[in-house]
């Protein structure tokens, strides 16, 4: 559930209620009412009435480059914040340019709102100029949307899509506004409560299955807690560190649960799945309880699913019933906001010591330890990161592009806060990271934004730097350049002969190119260049990029071959 | 994997859902049922005795964990109000069919004669065809379709499954 915990605005009322407005200024109002500051956007035809009421209102506008940074930024934004973000865009390609980022918040559950213009509603369906079904082809990766026929029907709208995009398991929200909706005229009246009798999603958990779970856990002798994203979102970090330290319960994370428990604490066994850590891999072959909390236990985390905590019991708490059973079989289904169910679930009493088992854990992670990073004379990556993690103190929002810098960025930065790590783990987005960082530096200005991006990436929506200069948004680029596709590069490496094909990249001058933009820029290529590049970045005022050229052929480690069980893992 | 008639039977469920009647609920529905990949062998709709509600009948094929999930699936759907399952005794099934067949003068008594025993009407006649209506099981529809077969069949249009509760209880009255 977004609404707890949250500091919303103030909602601000500049017009009287009841005013005759245009569809326009109504939408506007409503972001108003919504207690929206900030949008992303891009204008075109059809939504140009839209744009000409915005003017007129305390809102910000921030003109991105392309589309699909827009519904990134306000993805970041909406990480970063635990608000709405909302994006804007015209008809036809400037709605479909947004697809890609909808999806991306879709997989990740961001509440995102997205408007978009329409054609006038008499030619819709007449394949005219920029008129495409955009309700149509964002049906399945909203998680409602609307095409709004009458300007009455505006606010309501508007206010729905708030109250679905933000509450249950969040998600994008669509609104598409054609001209002639946007130009006409109603009375302005905004709705104060939502009438939808086919959501009613669920808040406290059965209580029955809470007692059950309790029963579990305080029978279990190698229990864990599996957290995910909905940790995160539910800023449900304290309550669960409650419960963790009560049984004295060990911590895993999924990559997008990294940061709601902190990366520090003695009981934080860290990553699983896929380029997990190996102990915290063995650790849930051995267990005789999982407590997946907010996680959809996705194919990604889990591995092979029959051999997913092969000896445990499940017990699974999420707000999205859908997601309980789905993949993993479960003993204990809890459905409800993951915070009120720990905190419910931690007044059950599941005190316990379990010595044996963390003695287990401690042991496995030391031996991990024990083995050498790899070093030869280009940069190291992992180097990188950790380098980042000594001087921010594991305090700065790191924002992540896809790829190989994912990994290395979620493995060697110890992460304290909630949703400090912003990646896109679902849907797997190539350039998210540099427009994401964007939306997560102008929801969070005082917090130092990292884009962790490669060379692959960046160059996707790298145009965004014009956007980062003219905002004056103070983003930091880390950029790892191998010049390669460096994921594919590596899966061709380990399961396809090694045969490099369609994955070298010859990059641009990238220093030259950030300077083009105005971002001051800076190249490393030796590890011991790395500590004074990030004292240079982290003490210049605005945005800068600093390349690392790294080891073209470094892979992540450990990894699960795609369809293998979680013990299968190969180590580098 | 080859199954059995009652295997099959079991692993068929009959699902009605009341919908929010606002354009495009059927896609949305439609849309979600085939990019999961759920099997579904019948679907119809159409009002149900409230306002502003339609009520849709479907039958999908699949084991307890696909039906769980179909559910649950439908009831993400923000203008889907309630999914039931009525898939046990207690419940009314019917499907509506009709069939349009080659009937000569030396036939027609013969088709009338089995539409009749199937408790079918002829609803239509022409000088070389007679067109059937017949309401039931599926079973008893496809019986009579294999019946009539050796006549010639010019064309077959069949509704899908309904179904209802027997007794007072039903799917909607939970719902005020």
């Amino acid at each position: 559930m977004m609404s707890k915990g949250r500091s919303q605005p103030e909602p601000h009322h500049p017009v009287k209620e009841r005013r005759v407005l245009n569809g326009a200024q109504i939408a506007c109002e409503a972001l108003l009412h919504e207690g929206v500051e900030v949008l992303f956007g891009y204008p075109g035809g059809a939504i140009t009435p839209f744009y000409h009421a915005l003017h007129d209102y305390p809102l910000r506008h921030v003109l991105v480059r392309h589309e699909q940074a827009a519904a990134h930024a306000a993805d970041g934004y909406a990480r970063a914040t635990g608000r709405a973000g909302v994006c804007v865009a015209t008809s036809g390609p400037g709605a479909t340019n947004l697809v890609t980022g909808i999806a991306t918040a879709y997989l990740d559950s961001s509440p995102v709102v997205a408007i978009t213009g329409q054609v006038p509603t008499a030619m819709i369906g007449k394949d005219s100029f920029q008129e495409i079904d955009i309700t149509g082809i964002t049906l399945p990766i909203t998680k409602h949307n609307f095409l709004v026929l009458d300007v009455k029907d505006v606010a309501r709208a508007m206010k729905e899509a708030f109250h679905l995009a933000r509450t249950g398991r969040p998600g994008p929200v669509l609104v598409d506004l054609p001209k002639d909706v946007q130009m006409a005229k109603a009375p302005f009246h905004y709705p104060t409560s939502v009438e939808l009798r086919g959501y009613r999603p669920s808040v406290a958990g059965n209580a029955r299955q809470i007692r059950q779970a309790a029963a579990l856990i305080r029978a279990a002798e190698r229990p864990l807690i599996l957290m995910g994203r909905g940790v995160n979102l539910a800023l449900a970090g304290g309550e669960l560190r409650t419960l963790a330290e009560q049984g004295n319960i060990p911590v895993l994370s999924t990559l997008l649960g990294l940061g709601s428990f902190p990366g520090s604490h003695p009981l934080f066994y860290g990553l699983i799945g896929m380029h997990g850590v190996n102990y915290a891999n063995r650790a849930l072959s051995t267990c005789d309880l999982v407590i997946a909390v907010g996680t959809r236990l996705s194919d990604r985390t889990t591995g092979k699913t029959s051999a997913f905590a092969g000896q445990a019991k499940v017990v699974h708490i999420d707000v999205d019933p859908a997601e309980i059973g789905k993949n993993i079989g479960v003993d204990i289904p809890i459905v409800g906001d993951v915070r009120l169910v720990l905190e419910a679930l931690a007044r059950e009493g599941i005190e316990g010591q379990r010595p044996e088992w963390l003695a287990d854990l401690r042991r496995w992670r030391e031996e991990a330890l024990e083995s050498p990073r790899r070093r030869n004379g280009h940069v190291s990556p992992q180097e990188v990161i950790h380098e980042l993690d000594v001087q921010s103190h594991g305090g700065a929002t790191i924002v992540t592009d896809v790829g190989q810098h994912q990994l290395w960025a979620a493995q060697n930065y110890v992460y304290e806060r909630a949703n400090s790590f912003i990646s896109s783990g679902g849907l797997g987005t190539m350039g998210f990271g540099l427009p994401a960082a964007l939306g997560a530096k102008i929801g969070r200005p005082e917090s130092e934004v990292w884009a962790v991006c490669g060379d692959g990436g960046l160059q996707m929506n790298i145009q965004e730097l014009a956007t980062v200069v003219q905002e004056g948004a103070d983003v930091k680029i880390a950029l790892l350049n191998n010049g390669y596709l460096g994921m594919v590069r590596q899966l061709q490496e380990l399961f396809h002969e090694r045969r490099y094909y369609g994955t070298a990249l010859l990059g641009p001058d990238f220093v030259k190119v950030a300077d083009a933009y105005g971002v001051p820029a800076r190249r490393v290529e030796h590890n011991d260049e790395i500590a004074a590049a990030f004292q240079w970045a982290r003490t210049t005022d605005g945005p800068v990029l600093v390349e690392f050229v790294i080891e073209p052929e470094e892979n992540v480690y450990p990894i699960v071959p795609a369809g293998k069980s979680l013990e299968d893992m190969i180590e580098g | 994997m080859v199954r059995t008639q009652t295997e099959l039977e079991a692993a068929r469920h009959t699902l009605v859902a009341l919908l929010e009647d606002h354009p495009g609920v059927l896609n949305r529905v439609v849309s979600l049922l085939r990019r999961r990949g759920y099997n579904i062998e019948s679907l119809t709709v159409g009002h149900s005795e409230m306002k502003g509600i339609s009520r849709l009948t479907m039958v999908v094929a699949g084991d307890d964990s696909i039906i769980e999930q179909v559910v649950k699936q439908l009831y993400k759907l923000v203008e889907v109000v309630k999914v039931s399952d009525l898939s046990d005794d207690r419940v009314v099934v019917r499907e509506l069919a009709l069939l349009k067949v080659n009937a000569t003068a030396s036939t027609r008594a013969e088709l009338m004669q089995i539409a009749d025993i199937y408790r079918g009407k002829i609803v239509d006649l022409a000088t070389d065809s007679v067109m059937i209506e017949i309401t039931g099981h599926e079973e008893k529809i496809d019986s009579l379709i294999e019946l009539v077969r050796r006549f010639g069949i010019k064309e077959i249009v069949r509704t899908g499954r309904v179904a209802m509760l027997r007794g007072t209880a039903g799917v909607t009255k939970a719902e005020e």
